[in-house]
Formats: structure tokens, C-alpha cells, sequence
């Protein structure tokens, strides 16, 4: 293969960091690396950029949004609150391109339209990636410098002191229930007219069984989903977390009666004889018995694993029905230094969660966040790249706070989970700690620090929260939210002005949480 | 690493849901998340708020008041109930000792599951009866 494409980048060899991935992640972290200075190489399996959008979503429509009119001008960091699916750049001419390979017909760009974005990235932003090398096994060896980690390729040999695997939450899987082995995957559904007539059981409740759900409802002649617990809509937990409002028309179906029927039951069995049809026994998980029924096809909806191929043998722990590598709070592995995670499979580095709300970390509008972050965190503990942080003027402050938090877009779409911190430094002069793992922020020590959050309580408040981080603990301050989701008025800026005050007067106790009204 | 099923035998024989039935054990699998702490990872901070309802699977578990240690936790306790029930902050930390799995429950959603699982909120005011009786004798 390599013989064929002298032109590729990367050859097998030594290199500071290695990323391994083409998706939206690997993309992202390669360029905020680049754009440090690091020197890395990124290999793909793929032929070219774009991960799962190269495929996936089935029925070829996104589920995040890019809004071409918005409040904020087009380019601006601002803009990025309305548009989830370009990603990050320095340069003005190379942010915000989604909009320019949108056709008008939805703010859900098609799959083709995000892919075409996302090769446009790569290819203005100068991202170079040795495409068509599929990385099959991973060791570790020791020399003098240390540890260093061998990626055996399908060109050769790699070998890094750090890895980065963005390599997606994307092989198949069926869980071990009797039967089930019979379904079709998710992957493997057929074009829709297929489905004519037929009647279909989907195990699975979530978004990619409410997709297929959706996109065969002119097809099928009835519809069946059903998983152990009650779907979630998105509509009701204010988050990213259950069905999305896109896909909730089969719940309407259902309640009116129209052939879809949503069930919270357990797969008892699923028996076929020959090409005849499927026998479903359920086991209704809401105290309502038993149920059988009769169809002509049965798909897993199941969701996907992370492939990580020899990684847990090499320490890599992981957890959850997506195999989520277990990680810290800045995307490395917890049980295996030096082994790094970025796109979707942050999510493993769950945060706080706080009231249930998770971070969107697994959509590339928090990935790419995270993204930025890593790339400065590697520079700093891995690439020896160290740099004093800026100082802040202390009648700068108020001001610089006002500023992250009306228009920083990495707070907006990581609530609770990147938080923008100025730390003190022994002189007590404030410094730019720039944006920070929250968990980190809280956890890690140091000196007194002001971190700052955007924050949602799940009830559909949005709210600024500012930790007061001292030698004696951590304060948490919550100011209040505001109608039109605009935090930069007079009564928040008062609010942070009382926050700086307090850490500058020692801060309080740890079990002092404090809400500090913003009104008036 | 677990599947719902496999999750589902883990909780069985837990004193929180041994009243359970298969079904209704494998809806709470489905209703929890799994969530792996490392070894010295915060997963309660006192006086913060937000926090969720944790069962421990597998791993250990310090509770901290004021930086003074008061408990250790292993498989089958939990955690986080007291401030979720009372809409208050937490008022102890609570440390990973070892690497510690859990099954984590988010604070809006364990008002409704208790309501539709009352054995599993018999058994919580079990375990309390329980703390409150030898914080009691510890007292007495």
C-alpha cells in the first residue's frame, strides 16, 4: 500500500505523540496540536476524514444542529453556541464552516454535508493524516528515555511516549441475550423500502432505535421497540441525555395508536424457524407479564462499543456497555499512564455530572473542547512545554469574568465540565489559568483559584456558578439564571465583583455553599 | 466492564434490591449508570451540590468530614441518598480508595425510582435505621 502513495505522511518510526483516529476528534486534537507546535503523527484506517460521518447517521441526518442565522456573527466565538458541528480554528477564514455546506432544507446538516465540512477542515487547516494505515495491536517496550508504546500498523511500526486513540464508539454490539444473535445490527439495516409491509421489532430504546423507527414509519406495517427501562426524551431532561425531539414522533404514534407500540420489557427469547418469521417472548419490566409476539424482522439497536482491540490488556480499564475506557479528568487512562482518549470517547471522563447533567463530550460540540484542552495539557506534562500563564490586572478581573462567561463558548456547551479559572500565584496576583477540567479545577490543589462554570439544574435553568477554591476547601457560588440565557448585565456582574471580593478576603468553608442572588 | 445483564446479577444479591425481581432487576441495570472512580478520584464533594445516588459494585470508599475520615465503604453500600432526600449539599467528601465501580443513579431520578420500587426504599430506610441506631450507640 505504501509503495502505491509515497506522498503519505508519517511513516513507520519514532514520534513525540501519536494520534489515532480521522474523525472529528483526531482532527481537532491534530490541529490544536499543530497549532502548538507539537510535532505528532496521525494515522487512520480510513481513506479519508470525517470517522463516523463517513457512514453514519443511517438515514443520513444529523441530530446536532448548525443554525446559518444566528444572534452572533458567523466566525465569531459567539457563533459557536449555535453551531455544534464546525470545528475550532485560530484563523477567522477557517472557523465556522458548516453553514457554507448547508443546502437550507434543515439545520440538521445531512451526513454528507457534515462529512464535506469536515474535509474541508482538514484540508484548509493543512491537518495531514496518513490515511488507509489501520493499526491491529499495541506493546509496550522500556529503554533508557523510558516507557514507550509500539503501535503495530498495517505500514509498521510506531512508537510514542504518549498515544492518542480517537477511534470512536463504533463496532457493533449485541448484548448476550438469547436469540438476539438472530437481529440484524443497527449497521446492518437494510434500505428502508425493504421494510414494506413487514412488521419489525427493534431492541432498543434509544436515539438509534427512535432513528429507524422514524425514518421506517412510511414503511412498516407495524413497529415494536422495547428495552428493560422507560425511554428518556431530551425534551424532559433539558440535555443531550434520551430521545431527541426529532425522533419522537413513533412515541406520538404509539400513545394515538398508529402501529408503533414502545415497551419497557427484557428479552425473554428470540427463536426464527428457517427463513419464517421471528418469535419475540418479552418479559415486561413494569410488573405487566409476559409478552409474545410474531415478526418479520428484528433489529438490534443496541449500540456500539469502543474499539479498543488490545488496549484493556495492556491495563486499560474500562466500564459501561460501551467499553468506555475508564480515564481522568483530562482524557488520559486511569489505570495505564500515557495512553490518551479524544472525540466521543471523552465521555468516559464523565465530570461531575451535577444533577444528572451530563457534558457533551460524546457530540463534537464538546468534543472539540475537550479537544483544545488536551492538546495544551499534553504540550504542558508530556512535550515539556511550559509557559508562565498570563497575568490578569486585579481591576481586570471583573471584567475578564463577565467576558468567559457571556461569550465563552467552551463553558456554554460543557456545563459543569470546562470551567475557565484564574488562579493566584504567591504574590496574590491573579493569573489566566485558561480553561480547565472542572474536576481538576476543584480537586487539584494549589493555590486559591476562582473557577468559573455555566451550569443547568435539569429543570431548565441555566446559571453562571462560581467556586471559590482555597486552602480550606471549596465554595461553591450559584448566581442566578437569566430569561434570555444573557449573563453579562449588572446584577451578575455585581455578583462575580462579591465573588472575587470573598476569595480575596480568604474565601469561607467548604460546607459553606452560598447562593448569592443576582438581582437587584 | 459489564452488560446490563451481567450488572443485573451483580445487584442481586445486594441488601438494596434482593426483593427484586429478575425483570425489575434488570430495569434498575438499565436505570443505573456504571461509572469507574480512580484510585483518590473526589465523587461526593462536601457543601457542593448536584450530586447523585452511588452503589457500590466493586472497589472501596472513604467518607470524609473536614479532611477527617469517618468511613470506609465497599461492595453493596451507598451513597449520596441523605443529600439528595433533603436537597442539600452533601456534607461529607466521599474518596475513591481503590479504583471503584459504581452505579450511579442521578439526584432528579431517585425520588420517582423509589416511588416505583418501595421494597428498595424499605431496604434503604433499613440501612438507615441501621446508621442512625449505631451513630446512637456510638454516642451513648
Amino acid at each position: 500500500m505504501s509503495e502505491q502513495r509515497p506522498e503519505r505522511p508519517f511513516p513507520p518510526g519514532d514520534y513525540p505523540l501519536v494520534v489515532v483516529g480521522s474523525g472529528p476528534g483526531g482532527i481537532q486534537l491534530s490541529y490544536a496540536l499543530g497549532r502548538l507546535g507539537i510535532d505528532h503523527a496521525v494515522l487512520s484506517a480510513d481513506e479519508g476524514p470525517g470517522g463516523m460521518f463517513r457512514r453514519w447517521p443511517f438515514f443520513q441526518r444529523l441530530l446536532s444542529w448548525t443554525k446559518p442565522y444566528a444572534p452572533a456573527e458567523r466566525g465569531s466565538p459567539a457563533y459557536e453556541r449555535y453551531d455544534w458541528n464546525s470545528l475550532l480554528a485560530d484563523e477567522p477564514a477557517h472557523r465556522s464552516l458548516m453553514p457554507e455546506f448547508m443546502d437550507g432544507t434543515s439545520y440538521f446538516p445531512s451526513r454528507p454535508e457534515m462529512e464535506r465540512n469536515l474535509v474541508a477542515f482538514a484540508e484548509r487547516t493543512g491537518v495531514a493524516v496518513r490515511f488507509g494505515t489501520r493499526w491491529t495491536a499495541t506493546r509496550v517496550e522500556e529503554d533508557r528515555s523510558g516507557e514507550r508504546f509500539v503501535l503495530v500498523t498495517t505500514d509498521g511500526e510506531y512508537r510514542a511516549g504518549a498515544v492518542v486513540f480517537a477511534i470512536g464508539v463504533a463496532e457493533p454490539y449485541v448484548p448476550p441475550s438469547p436469540g438476539l444473535e438472530l437481529a440484524a445490527h443497527y449497521a446492518d439495516t437494510r434500505a428502508a423500502e425493504s421494510y414494506a409491509g413487514r412488521r419489525v421489532f427493534i431492541a432498543g430504546k434509544q436515539n438509534s432505535g427512535f432513528e429507524l423507527a422514524s425514518g421506517l414509519l412510511p414503511w412498516a406495517r407495524q413497529i415494536v421497540l422495547a428495552s428493560p427501562s422507560p425511554a428518556k426524551l431530551s425534551v424532559n431532561t433539558r440535555s443531550l441525555v434520551g430521545v431527541r425531539a426529532r425522533y419522537v414522533q413513533p412515541f406520538e404514534d404509539h400513545a394515538l395508536g398508529g402501529g408503533v407500540f414502545v415497551l419497557d420489557a427484557a428479552i425473554e427469547r428470540i427463536e426464527r424457524a428457517g427463513d419464517g418469521p421471528f418469535q419475540v417472548s418479552l418479559r415486561r419490566t413494569d410488573g405487566a407479564g409476559e409478552v409474545s409476539l410474531e415478526v418479520d424482522d428484528v433489529i438490534a439497536a443496541t449500540g456500539f462499543v469502543t474499539p479498543l482491540l488490545d488496549l484493556p490488556a495492556l491495563g486499560v480499564a474500562t466500564f459501561g456497555q460501551s467499553r468506555l475506557p475508564a480515564q481522568t479528568a483530562w482524557w488520559e487512562s486511569a489505570t495505564r499512564p500515557g495512553i490518551f482518549f479524544a472525540g466521543t470517547i471523552g465521555q468516559g471522563a464523565a465530570g461531575l455530572k451535577k444533577h444528572g447533567q451530563p457534558s457533551n463530550s460524546g457530540a463534537v460540540h464538546g468534543a472539540r473542547y475537550n479537544a483544545r484542552v488536551l492538546a495544551g495539557h499534553l504540550a504542558r506534562t508530556r512535550l515539556g512545554r511550559t509557559s508562565q500563564p498570563a497575568a490578569i490586572p486585579p481591576d481586570g478581573l471583573v471584567d475578564r469574568l463577565v467576558r468567559e462567561v457571556t461569550i465563552n463558548p467552551a463553558l456554554w456547551h460543557q456545563k459543569a465540565y470546562l470551567a475557565w479559572v484564574a488562579e493566584t500565584d504567591p504574590d496574590g496576583e491573579f493569573r489566566d489559568g485558561g480553561i480547565q477540567p472542572l474536576a481538576h479545577a476543584l480537586d487539584s490543589g494549589g493555590g486559591d483559584a476562582l473557577v468559573l462554570t455555566l451550569e443547568s439544574d435539569g429543570q431548565g435553568s441555566t446559571y453562571p456558578v462560581v467556586y471559590l477554591r482555597t486552602v480550606r476547601g471549596v465554595t461553591e457560588i450559584v448566581l442566578d439564571g437569566d430569561v434570555f440565557l444573557d449573563f453579562g448585565g449588572a446584577s451578575h456582574r455585581r455578583a462575580l465583583e462579591d465573588a472575587v471580593r470573598r476569595l480575596q478576603s480568604g474565601g469561607s468553608r467548604a460546607s459553606n455553599a452560598a447562593h448569592l442572588p443576582a438581582t437587584g | 466492564m459489564a452488560t446490563s445483564d451481567e450488572l443485573a446479577d451483580a445487584i442481586a444479591s445486594m441488601a438494596l434490591f434482593v426483593d427484586l425481581s429478575t425483570p425489575e432487576l434488570a430495569g434498575v441495570a438499565h436505570t443505573f449508570e456504571e461509572r469507574f472512580f480512580p484510585d483518590g478520584e473526589r465523587i461526593l464533594r462536601q457543601g457542593l451540590r448536584g450530586s447523585g445516588f452511588h452503589v457500590i459494585l466493586d472497589g472501596e470508599a472513604s467518607v470524609v468530614v473536614d479532611g477527617e475520615q469517618r468511613a470506609t465503604l465497599s461492595r453493596g453500600d451507598f451513597f449520596g441518598e441523605v443529600s439528595i432526600l433533603l436537597g442539600e449539599p452533601p456534607v461529607a467528601d466521599v474518596v475513591a480508595l481503590r479504583p471503584l465501580r459504581c452505579l450511579v443513579l442521578d439526584g432528579p431520578s431517585v425520588e420517582a425510582f423509589l416511588v416505583a420500587h418501595p421494597r428498595v426504599m424499605y431496604r434503604m430506610l433499613q440501612a438507615q435505621a441501621r446508621r442512625l441506631r449505631n451513630a446512637n450507640r456510638w454516642r451513648s
